[in-house]
Parts: structure tokens; C-alpha cells; sequence
């Protein structure tokens, strides 16, 4: 990379050519903030927070966008760049809805942080405010666009999703941002997936909270309460309480767990080992039988409502397994309820989940493996909801002693912990197949090629006499990408793994949420996946069919994999949905 | 904020491929969607949703980007005109002369507010800025005809109304 010199600060510097004014003051030290900017993602200089000075230069200008030259004098903390922040700041709160005090982003908002750095006090301007009521058509989300400051990220983060069901609307003091023609986001094309939640600044995005309806049932002396978490939060939930980006706090997330007073903790983990009994079984068949592939893996209910909505075409590819979400309820209300003979009826079962889509899928068909009326699980929290309760609790997150799950349904194996990262649930599936097409296990279970924050990841494996051609993708635009690829015929795969969010679970949409200077230099998702990885490693048994609670369960309720009492519990069906907008 | 529709859509089949000819031929040029927009206005006369449909799907673009076009171009209709188009002038001899008392009045009488179209499809109510006549005024034209020299009587307004 060629070196250039400038002055930040009458400081000499040298710096890499080609960068922005940003990235260069980053580069030594100094940030610049941003409100609008994500890097490859929304860089359109609009917020104009990044403003700073440039010798030579009429105007202040963007740092977000604004090339460095060689020469170039840049000044960052002068009292006119202060001043032009903190009145751009002043502006934006004359048209904010500034109830901090029960907003749910308080102490966590970029545009509060901003505020108190910039000695923002009271309203200098009043704007003409148009009230919008909140948009809560939705199971997963809700908008509140008096929150908004108009910085698109949400618009960008859902075009990156293939999805771009909103968009700014109107102009001038009504620009809000909207759905076409205005319409409840229930009634568009929107997966669920969140993304735009995480990318949200401010208050405007979160999920609609359910966590009072949790409390309730807790408090509930009828309710047996049962929880369960997805592979993903015990190497993201920590950053809620201030730990590094990757700590794994599965024991301490137990702890919390039962201090909250949860009847069980289980892992969702054990349902994801059952996820791969059935889906490499199913992908045997497949090959064996001559059935339909590649098979597409189904653990993502924000890519199945795509596909459902989008890709009807591949309806016949796509496993038909539940998610571990739908398969660890149906086993809780069927196999736990049966065994510990307490009515399904009176279950409460609560899944935490990286993902607001699980929101969504709870109301999916087939979902009540029990019976008509009984869910599978009664509600789906985010890293992000649960970090609330634990909050709200008074515990002491990072000095809560390590706890294992309970027995029963909470014994897991290394395969299962990757679920949580792009190319995990493929990995795993290899693993197990591998070993039931030699009648071996593999010497290594390590599948690399198929790991990694890539949007898409090939590989070609030779299992006993069959090549086993597989991709993993994240991210639906790559997503999308790849299935017009396999609809043309130009790709040829046995199994694709996908992910709705970009690098799977570890970076879905109901992860905690990081500011944009921390996630515009910080690479979330391999952080978080490396502490998955990790305790795969690290684990006994990383092999699903080892499980020995899987083996039991096979053993003393499910009779034989694939069996007609696996599809009423385990498995489901897809259907065309259709949409207006 | 801009009205949208609620009358039913009646595209013609000849409407249709008129803008899908002008569509097949322009999507690949840069900046396909303003052009795109205005040619379909110039077809059906105001863009409701199976016409945005029709241009977002041609050029692979989210209906909702587009939908966002349209909105903040005045120039774009998301209301069909109306069999009677009444353009009220809100221009300054005009306003101090009390056109507002006269618009506001025909929004109530019509049900309708400014840009909408009636739901019988009669009329559609539009605040425009000096037309020129400010001699005459308050004015208002009612398709090419124009009425001067307003009093903002009720039985005045009825009566222009009741010619239509």
C-alpha cells in the first residue's frame, strides 16, 4: 500500500493512500463520530456528524466519504467543527421524540451518546414534528419513526437483505421512512430477519418486547416454565454487560437463567443435534432415493419465509426438518412433558434466540407438535431481551458463577455449538453423513472450507464413493445470488446451507447491538463465531449422532430416525405466501 | 403527505403494453426510474400500485424505492384525476383576498383534501399557486373555465359545482 503524508492536527502523519479522512484519523488514533456511516453498507455522507476541516477546502467536509490526498491538513478538534456537529445534532433533536427516559435504546443510543459528548442541552430549535403512530403490524418489530433521524441504515441493511421493503417517503420535514404506499410491514415482502433493527441508531427499530409475558408466566405457580438458548448467545450475551466481542458466557448465561427463575434450563443446542439426526437422514434418502437436491437446510425461519415468499420453485430442496427452535418445543411439550407426566398444557416454553424471525415462526403452521393449540414454544426472545430481564433482575452478569444446563435436554455436542455461524449447520450435517456413508466416524471432524464470514463458501468433499459438492451462504442478496446460479443451472451443489443474516446467527437480528464505531472496525461476526469455534474444539463428543441423550430419546420415544413420529414433531412444510407490497 | 387511491384500478390492456414496450427498451439505461415514472403517469394519468409494480419489477428495484420517488416529487400523482379538475389559487392576491376560506370550504363540501380526487371520481381538488389572473380575484378554474371575483359564498360554490 503507498504511503502519503498528512497533518491531522498539525500533526505529521504517513498513512495508507486511498482511504477516507476517517479511516485515516482512525488509523492514528482518532475517531471521528458518525451517525449515517456503515462501512460498505450505507456511505452517503448524509448525517453530517463527520464533519471536519480540510485546508484549502470551501466548505467542512464528510470524513465518512472524503478521500485523503498526500499533503492534505485535516483538522478534527477545532471549535468550528465542534460547533458545526453539535448545532447538526441540535437540528435533529428539534424534530426527535426525546422520551429517553422509557425509551428502550436509553444509555444504549448512538444519538444520546452524541448528545452528551457534544454538551447538547435543552431544545435550541423547534421543528415542525409530524406525530407517526407506531408501526406494529408486525410479530417482530416495531417503528417508531418519532425516533428516526433519517440516516437510512435500515434501508440499506434491508437492500442488503434482497428484501428493501422500505425506503424513505415524501420530503423535507414529512420524510419518513415507510413501506410502499404506506402499508403495515405484515403486509410486505419482509423475512424478519431484523437487521434493520440492529442497524437502527436509536430507538426507532427494536423488536416488539416480550419479556413482560415471560415475567407473567414465571410468576405463574401453574406454568412449569421452561427455557431454552440458541448456540449463538453464549458467545454474544456478554457484550450486553460490557464484555469483549467473542467472550463465550455459556455458564454465567445459565446462572442468569435459573436466578430468573426458570423451572429448566435447557439448550437448544441438543434440539440442533436432533436437527442433523433427521437432516443428514433425510439427505441419505435423498441421494439413495434419487429424491429432490441440493438440499437446502432449513434452521433459519428468516430464509424460509423468503423462500416461501420469493423462491416457491425450491419448495421440493428444502429440508423438511423444523428449526432446533420448533424441534426443541415439540420435544419439551411431547417426549419431557410424557416423561415427567405433566400436561403440555401446562408447559411454558420460552426459546432465546439471536433472531427476531423466530418471533415470527412461532406462528407458523405445524408448530404444535402436542396438539392443535398447544405451540411448540410460547415465546421467542432476543440476546437483546433477555440481557433486559437479567438487567432488570439486579444480577451481577460477569461475576455469576458457570452453571450447566439441566439434564434431560440440555446435553449437546461441538457439532450443535456451530450452528450459530455461517457454515455450522452444513459442517455438522458432514460430519454425521460422513460417518453413516463409511460406517465410520471422520478422523477429523473439521470441515473448514464451509467456514468463515464470507458471503459464500464452496467445497467438494469425497465421502466413501460420493463427491459431495456443498456451498454455505449467508446474506440474501448472496443468497439470492446463488439461487438464480442454481435456477440457470451454472451451479451444481448436493446441500446449501443458508443463513438470512450475513455470517449466520452470531450476527442476526436480535444481537445485541453495537454502535456503529465499534461495528464499523470490529469484525463482529468472526469474533463471535471464533468463540463457537472454539468450544467446538474443546467439546468431548462433536458428533451429533454420539449425543447420548439423542440416542435415548431415538431410543425410548422417536423409534428410528426419520420415523412417522419424528415428522409429527420434528418436521414441517412450506407454503406460497403471498404478499401486497 | 400524498393521497393514495383508493379507487379501483381500470388499466387497459393497451395501457399496459404501451408501458411495457417503453419499459423492455429503457431498463437497462442509467437512471431508469424517473423517466420510467413519468412515461407510466403519461399513460394512466397518476401511478397507483400495479403501475409502481409494473416499473419496480422491470428494473429490479424494491417497490418501496420507487414508491419513494413518487412521493417526493410533486410532479408525480399517486391519485387519479378526477372527470372535473378544480384548481383553486392560493397565490398571494388571491390568499389575502380569502382563496384559503374558499379552498377550505370545497375540502369540506367535497370530502376531499388538497391533490385528492372524490370517490365518484367527479372532482379533484387542487391548491395552485398565481395563475395569472389575480385581477379577478379569489379565483378558481374548474377545468378551462374560470370563476372570478369569489365572495366564498356557500350558495356560490354550490352552483359552480352544480354546473358539472
Amino acid at each position: 500500500m503507498d504511503k502519503i503524508n498528512i497533518k491531522i492536527n498539525n500533526v505529521d502523519y504517513q498513512v495508507d493512500a486511498g482511504q477516507t479522512v476517517l479511516d485515516a484519523c482512525h488509523s492514528v488514533g482518532i475517531d471521528i463520530p458518525t451517525l449515517c456511516w456503515m462501512r460498505d453498507l450505507n456511505e452517503i455522507g448524509a448525517c453530517r456528524m463527520c464533519v471536519v476541516e480540510v485546508k484549502g477546502a470551501r466548505t467542512l467536509v464528510t470524513a465518512c466519504v472524503y478521500p485523503v490526498n498526500d499533503g492534505m491538513e485535516i483538522v478534527t478538534n477545532s471549535d468550528t467543527v465542534y460547533k458545526a456537529r453539535k448545532t447538526n445534532l441540535e437540528l435533529l433533536l428539534s424534530t426527535h421524540d426525546q422520551n429517553c427516559l422509557s425509551c428502550v435504546r436509553s444509555t444504549d443510543c448512538e444519538l444520546q451518546t452524541l448528545c452528551n459528548e457534544y454538551g447538547v442541552d435543552g431544545m435550541r430549535f423547534t421543528g415542525t414534528r409530524p406525530r407517526y403512530e407506531l408501526e406494529k403490524s408486525s410479530l417482530h418489530l416495531v417503528r417508531d419513526n418519532n425516533k428516526c433521524v433519517l440516516c437510512r441504515r435500515c434501508v440499506a441493511a434491508c437492500q442488503q437483505q434482497h428484501v428493501g421493503v422500505i425506503a424513505p417517503s415524501e420530503r423535507g420535514f414529512n420524510t419518513h421512512i415507510a413501506c410502499a404506499f404506506e402499508a403495515p410491514l405484515s403486509e410486505t415482502g419482509c423475512i424478519s430477519c431484523g437487521q434493520c433493527i440492529v442497524a437502527c441508531p436509536t430507538g426507532a427499530l427494536t423488536e416488539r418486547d416480550d419479556t413482560a409475558k415471560v415475567m407473567e408466566a414465571i410468576s405463574d405457580p401453574t406454568k412449569t416454565v421452561i427455557v431454552h438458548t440458541a448456540p449463538s448467545i453464549r458467545a454474544t450475551l456478554g457484550e450486553a454487560f460490557g464484555l469483549p466481542v467473542g467472550t463465550f458466557v455459556e455458564g454465567k448465561m445459565v446462572a442468569a437463567l435459573r436466578r430468573l427463575g426458570f423451572d429448566k434450563v435447557f439448550d437448544t443446542d441438543t434440539a440442533a443435534d436432533f436437527t442433523i439426526m433427521e437432516e443428514a437422514h433425510e439427505f441419505l434418502e435423498r441421494v439413495k432415493n434419487g429424491g429432490k437436491l441440493p438440499l437446502l437446510t432449513s434452521c433459519c425461519p428468516g430464509w424460509s419465509k423468503f423462500l416461501e415468499m420469493y423462491h416457491p420453485e425450491f419448495f421440493e430442496n428444502i429440508s423438511t426438518c423444523k428449526s432446533p427452535q420448533g424441534m426443541m418445543g415439540g420435544l419439551v411439550k411431547t417426549y419431557w412433558a410424557q416423561k415427567n407426566g405433566i400436561d403440555p398444557k401446562d408447559i411454558f416454553v420460552v426459546s432465546i434466540m439471536p433472531c427476531t424471525a423466530k418471533k415470527f415462526e412461532l406462528d407458523r403452521y405445524d408448530m404444535h407438535a402436542a396438539g392443535e393449540g398447544i405451540a411448540d414454544n410460547d415465546v421467542s426472545l432476543t440476546t437483546r431481551e433477555l440481557a433486559r430481564m437479567i438487567k432488570r433482575a439486579g444480577l451481577d452478569f460477569a461475576n455469576l458463577p458457570d452453571e450447566a444446563f439441566d439434564e434431560a435436554l440440555g446435553e449437546s455436542t461441538g457439532a450443535a455449538v456451530i450452528f450459530g455461524a455461517s457454515g455450522g449447520v452444513l459442517e455438522a450435517a458432514l460430519r454425521t453423513a460422513a460417518a453413516w456413508i463409511t460406517g465410520a466416524d471422520p478422523v477429523s471432524p473439521d470441515f473448514t472450507e464451509v467456514r468463515g464470514e464470507v458471503g459464500a463458501k464452496e467445497a467438494t468433499y469425497t465421502v466413501g464413493d460420493i463427491d459431495v459438492k456443498v456451498c454455505s451462504v449467508s446474506g440474501m442478496a448472496n443468497v439470492e445470488s446463488i439461487l438464480r446460479a442454481v435456477n440457470a443451472g451454472e451451479k451444481d451443489y448436493h446441500i446449501i446451507e443458508i443463513m438470512a443474516c450475513p455470517g449466520g446467527c452470531v450476527n442476526g437480528g436480535g444481537q445485541p447491538s453495537q454502535p456503529a464505531k465499534v461495528r464499523n472496525f470490529t469484525d463482529l461476526k468472526t469474533l463471535r463465531a471464533a468463540a463457537l469455534y472454539s468450544d467446538d474444539a474443546k467439546k468431548v463428543e462433536r458428533l451429533s449422532h454420539n449425543n447420548v441423550t439423542v440416542q435415548k430419546v431415538y431410543d425410548e420415544f422417536l423409534e428410528h430416525r426419520g420415523s412417522h413420529k419424528c415428522h409429527d414433531i420434528l418436521h414441517t412444510s412450506y407454503q406460497l405466501r403471498e404478499f401486497k407490497y | 403527505m400524498k393521497r393514495i387511491s383508493t379507487v379501483p384500478f381500470t388499466g387497459t390492456a393497451e395501457q399496459e403494453q404501451a408501458l411495457k414496450n417503453w419499459l423492455a427498451e429503457h431498463k437497462q439505461q442509467r437512471g431508469a426510474a424517473m423517466p420510467a415514472l413519468q412515461k407510466a403517469q403519461e399513460i394512466y394519468g397518476y401511478l397507483p400500485l400495479e403501475v409502481q409494480k409494473m416499473v419496480a419489477e422491470a428494473l429490479d428495484k424494491p417497490l418501496a424505492e420507487i414508491y419513494g420517488i413518487t412521493t417526493f416529487y410533486s410532479w408525480f400523482a399517486l391519485s387519479p384525476k378526477g372527470q372535473n379538475d378544480i384548481n383553486v389559487c392560493l397565490g398571494t392576491a388571491c390568499y389575502v383576498k380569502g382563496s384559503g376560506a374558499i379552498f377550505e370550504k370545497l375540502e369540506k363540501k367535497l370530502g376531499v383534501k388538497d391533490g385528492e380526487t372524490t370517490e365518484d371520481g367527479k372532482f379533484s381538488l387542487n391548491a395552485v399557486r398565481c395563475i395569472g389572473a389575480c385581477g379577478l380575484a379569489p379565483v378558481l378554474k374548474v377545468n378551462e373555465d374560470v370563476y372570478g371575483r369569489l365572495t366564498g359564498d356557500e350558495k356560490e360554490l354550490d352552483e359552480i359545482l352544480a354546473k358539472y
